[in-house]
Order: structure tokens, then C-alpha cells, then sequence
């Protein structure tokens, strides 16, 4: 097996959970009730700590002493291969939902078939974060719905952010960062594999909520490939501040 | 509804309140204890680590305790500190302690002692449903959460995500007693 190959896809999975934490993270005493505003650090919190263990091993697999705190924290913009879906900013509480419910439809089946893995720690990650992550999206597609199919205003801004993100979800499917020999080997997913359940139960749930699911005519790549969108470089600065202005230190 | 069917309704309950079907017994020297009993979840302090479950392994080797731990959920804060609670206790009988953390098999609510469910709902924390009617308790089909404080079914839920990532909020509908619920994990 190739280390290179096993260490990098092991964070092309783990850096959307480290961002996406992040993001939800920022919303900790901002979220719009004290209700969303809990849920959305604790899904932060499921998140962070699945990082964890993906960057353990990661850390393990690499063997030059690194800790988990050093592949979050000191990387370069372009060395993170997280898709650009998960970092686009909270702006507000539909959006917040609706990145998360396109995040969560896809990490659920992609764990799903992670679970079946030959790699015993990535199946062992993956069957803990399948009961976490069933009760996310239950979390985030019910406030679709609500929101949906709410008032006049909250269903013109849901639609507003569904076509908004439409654009970043082709990107979850995109084979970067996943060589072809760790398929074989049955270690990584086929990405390709999901796409279709993706979009079947995305649009079963738009229609629920009474949206309208965008034609798809774009879409646009690059995260995984460390080509991230503006709003990133603002991210990183704050979630590496500390570590980049007194290096090592702890708390 | 009146108090016969609400009888009714908790002898129903009760026949899916079984929380052996996962359950998996840990590998721990009879020793050992003892000393276990008086390291505590800092977050639920009435519960031990042996009620909880999360030691999966515990044992002496050439006077090293080698100890499993597994989390409750991936980020659960407590972890951490239950590694350092660990090797303190046993620090203080002379003892070094190697603690390793491990994922698989993925920890259930199902591991929670018959007597750590009873703390807990001394402790004002409802013990864990079935995963059916937790689900339909969360949803908001049903109401079948028994209130920590006054015992009544009626309550319902107020918030999918509480205190910490194990619970939720639900407040009674009789005694007005918000309360926090320990979500079932299987």
C-alpha cells in the first residue's frame, strides 16, 4: 500500500469535517435561538472530534511525528482538501441549514460505504460517525422542510440557497485526492458510486419542502484540488491565529 | 388522557425497555474495580466509568494498568479529562497507566448499567428509550420521555441538541419541569 496515497485521502475526507466545524463553530453564541444555536456547535463538535480521529491516523500513517494539532493547524491554504461547498461562509440561517443538508445527505452515504472499508481504522471511524451524522441531517433536513415550506419569505430564501449552493455539490463526487489503487484494494469509496442516491434523496426532500431543485447547467470544482474559494483564506486566518502568532503554544 | 391508559401506555413502553440486545461485556480484572468506581464522567459525575461503559478493557500487566476507553461520541470533551482521571487515581496506589483510546466497536447506550440508568434519573437525566421510540420521541410522534422530576409522559421536546452531545431538552407538560433526555445510541 501507498502511504502518500492513504495519507492524502484520509484528508480529503477529514478537512471538510475540520472546516465545516469551523464554520459552525463561528456560530457559537450568534446562532438566530438558543436551540439552532446548540445544535449547530454540537454538530461543530461531532465534527471536530471525527477530525480527530481521521488526523490521528493520518498522523500515524504519515510516521514523521506530526500531531493531529499540526495537520490542522499549520498547513497552507492550497494543502487543505476540503471541497469548497463546506467552507462557503454562514451569511445567514439558510444557508447555515442548507450547507449542511447537502454535507450531510452526502457524508451519510459516503460513511455508509466507508463502514465496509479493508482499512480497519477507517471502518472503525466511519461506524461511530454514521450515529452521529444520521442525527445531523435529521437536524438539517427538517429545518429545510420547515423552512421550505414556511412563510412566503423563508421559502424565497431557502429556494435563494439552494440555487446558491447548487453549483458546489457536483464537487462531493469529484475522484481528486482518491487514487484508483485504493479502490482496488477496497480501502477509499467510488464517489462516483453515490452521485445518483445523492441527487434522488436531495430531491425528494427539496420537493417536500416544496422547492424547486435547480437544473443543473455548472458547477464548479477546485477544493480538493487546494484551489479554494476567497472566503477560505478569511477562515483559516482565524481558526490558525493562535497556533501562527505563538507557535506550540497550549491551553 | 386519563390515568388508565397512561398505565396502559407504560406497561407498553416498559416491554422495549430491554437494553441488553448490544451488549458486549468488557474485559476487566476483577481488581481493578474498585478502584474504577471512583473515576467519574465529569459532565455526569453521578455515573462512574464502569456505569457508562466506556472502559472496554482494563488490565495489569507487570504492574502497568493497560486501559481501553472508548468515546461516547467522536468529540465528547470528557474523554480527555477521563484519561487524566484515569491515571491519577491510579497514581495515588503507585500504579502507571497506559490508556489507549479505541473506536471499534462503536460504543451504544445499550452499555450503560442497569444501576448508571438509575443515577441517572436520580440525577434529573432521563435514561435512553429504544431506538424506536426515541426516534418517534425526538420526532415529536410521541410522547413517552418520562419526566425526572414528577414521572408523568407528557412531556415533550424542546430541543434535538442539549448541555452536551449525548442529550436533549424536553420539558413536561404536567409539572412544567424542563429536563434533560440521554439520546439512545445504536
Amino acid at each position: 500500500m501507498n502511504k502518500e496515497s492513504l495519507y492524502d485521502y484520509i484528508l480529503t475526507i477529514a478537512d471538510n469535517c475540520l472546516i465545516l466545524g469551523q464554520r459552525l463553530g463561528e456560530l457559537c453564541g450568534h446562532g438566530p435561538s438558543l436551540e439552532t444555536d446548540i445544535a449547530g456547535t454540537n454538530i461543530s463538535l461531532d465534527l471536530i472530534g471525527q477530525t480527530r480521529s481521521f488526523y490521528q491516523y493520518a498522523a500515524d500513517i504519515e510516521g514523521k511525528g506530526k500531531t493531529e494539532d499540526d495537520i490542522a493547524f499549520l498547513r497552507l491554504e492550497k494543502d487543505y482538501k476540503n471541497c469548497l461547498l463546506v467552507e462557503q461562509p454562514n451569511d445567514h440561517f439558510g444557508y447555515v441549514i442548507g450547507r449542511q443538508y447537502l454535507w450531510d445527505t452526502f457524508y451519510l452515504l459516503f460513511l455508509n460505504e466507508l463502514q465496509n472499508s479493508s482499512d480497519e481504522t477507517l471502518s472503525a471511524i466511519a461506524k461511530k460517525g454514521i450515529k452521529e451524522v444520521s442525527y445531523h441531517r435529521r437536524f438539517s433536513g427538517d429545518w429545510v422542510k420547515r423552512l421550505g415550506d414556511g412563510s412566503e419569505e423563508s421559502h424565497l430564501k431557502m429556494q435563494e440557497v439552494v440555487n446558491g449552493l447548487w453549483p458546489y455539490v457536483d464537487e462531493l463526487f469529484d475522484m481528486t485526492g482518491v487514487s484508483k489503487e485504493l479502490i482496488k484494494q477496497g480501502i477509499a469509496v467510488d464517489l462516483s458510486k453515490l452521485r445518483e442516491t445523492y441527487f434522488k434523496q436531495v430531491s425528494a426532500l427539496l420537493e417536500e419542502a416544496t422547492l424547486e431543485v435547480p437544473e443543473r447547467k455548472y458547477f464548479v470544482y477546485g477544493g480538493k484540488k487546494g484551489v479554494h474559494s476567497e472566503y477560505f483564506g478569511y477562515l483559516l486566518s482565524d481558526l490558525q491565529y493562535m497556533q501562527r502568532t505563538y507557535p506550540n503554544m497550549t491551553w | 388522557m386519563t390515568k388508565d391508559s397512561n398505565i396502559k401506555r407504560s406497561k407498553a413502553i416498559g416491554k422495549h425497555l430491554h437494553f441488553n440486545s448490544s451488549y458486549i461485556e468488557p474485559n476487566i480484572d476483577p481488581h481493578l474495580r474498585e478502584i474504577l468506581q471512583k473515576v467519574s464522567d465529569p459532565e455526569i459525575p453521578v455515573l462512574t466509568v464502569l456505569d457508562l461503559g466506556v472502559i472496554r478493557e482494563a488490565i495489569e500487566i507487570d504492574n502497568v494498568i493497560h486501559i481501553k476507553l472508548t468515546p461516547t461520541y467522536s468529540g465528547c470533551p470528557a474523554m480527555d479529562v477521563l484519561g487524566d482521571d484515569l491515571k491519577t487515581v491510579f497514581s495515588t496506589i503507585g500504579k502507571e497507566v497506559e490508556v489507549k483510546l479505541v473506536l471499534s466497536p462503536a460504543w451504544s447506550t445499550d452499555w450503560i448499567s442497569e444501576e448508571g440508568l438509575q443515577k441517572m434519573e436520580a440525577y434529573g437525566i432521563a435514561r435512553p428509550l429504544s431506538e424506536s421510540l426515541d426516534k418517534e420521541a425526538l420526532i415529536g410522534n410521541a410522547r413517552v420521555v418520562k419526566c425526572t422530576n414528577c414521572g408523568s409522559r407528557n412531556t415533550k421536546k424542546i430541543s434535538q441538541f442539549g448541555s452536551t452531545a449525548c442529550k436533549a431538552l424536553f420539558q413536561c407538560e404536567d409539572c412544567q419541569e424542563p429536563f434533560d433526555y440521554f439520546k439512545c445510541l445504536k
